[in-house]
């Protein structure tokens, strides 16, 4: 029986679809006896949908200051006069 | 006879167009607005001084895209070279009779029964953002690369020079810490 180090390794790459099928074999029956692990594979998932729906979308929050952006501009004039 | 369609570089308008892009682009890879805004402006640089190179074959903003994540690359490549300062604090027994055992100081507590609720928590957002931001260096980055920027693993084998197992540790560790201080942060109060 795998230990729970390991079963949360698959856990983590099954997140990402890579987990091969004996590896979820392992896993499964290591959830059936590990409520532990239980509780880390269901927050695993939780955690995969919201770095899909926050960290993914680029919102356009980030921008640069027109200050920021002015410097930017006479820097690349420069270059472009060499 | 067709005219091919060949897109031109206008580096005049480089900044009005593509900085904001770029910089939002960057700014939620390398989680560090300095360090994010120094690269838009040295793939601005690039671009310049590789304008000659440009085939016209992409759009301008896609050949920038392209420029800015050979910057990212390398940028990762110098900080997983760097030692990291920041430890990792042990989840599971590293030895012992208890090896690969949950230590009882680290078994994750139950978050309750409406994932619906948590996953649509907009300061959920800032909450993950900041323990990201927490992860050591190294960790940080490959989670990035695995995570948001959607490398394939044999990708970020052959860029950062480790094995699949080596990645496989340390997206393990990043997440284990992650949940971690997420329950810490969140969770908890």
């Amino acid at each position: 029986m795998i230990s729970c180090d390991e079963a949360t390794t698959i856990c983590d790459k099954n997140q990402y679809g890579e987990a091969s099928g004996w590896d979820k074999f392992r896993l499964n029956f290591h959830l059936l006896l590990c409520k532990h692990c239980k509780v880390y594979s269901k927050q695993n998932d939780i955690i995969s949908k919201i770095i899909g729906k926050y960290l993914h979308s680029c919102d356009g929050q980030n921008h640069l200051s027109q200050k920021e952006k002015y410097t930017l501009e006479k820097n690349l004039n420069e270059q472009l006069q060499k | 006879m067709s005219k091919s369609e060949k897109h031109i570089l206008d580096p005049n308008k480089w900044v009005k167009r593509y900085a904001d892009y770029l910089f939002n682009y960057t700014v939620t890879r390398v989680d560090d607005q300095d360090i994010a805004k120094d690269l838009v402006q040295e793939t601005f640089f690039s671009g310049i001084k590789g304008k000659d190179h440009f085939k016209g074959l992409a759009s301008e903003r896609t050949w920038l895209v392209s420029i800015l994540k050979r910057k990212i690359i390398d940028h990762y490549r110098k900080i997983n070279s760097a030692k990291g300062k920041k430890e990792i604090r042990m989840s599971f027994y590293p030895g012992g009779e208890k090896k690969g055992n949950w230590i009882e100081a680290s078994v994750p507590q139950s978050w309750g029964n409406e994932a619906e609720k948590i996953i649509e928590n907009k300061e959920l957002k800032a909450v993950l953002e900041l323990c990201i931001a927490n992860l050591p260096e190294k960790y940080r980055m490959v989670f990035l690369l695995k995570t948001v920027q959607n490398y394939e693993t044999n990708e970020i084998c052959n860029e950062l020079n480790i094995s699949a197992s080596n990645l496989w540790v340390i997206i393990h560790r990043a997440r284990v810490q992650l949940r971690k201080c997420l329950e810490e942060n969140w969770f908890k109060n």
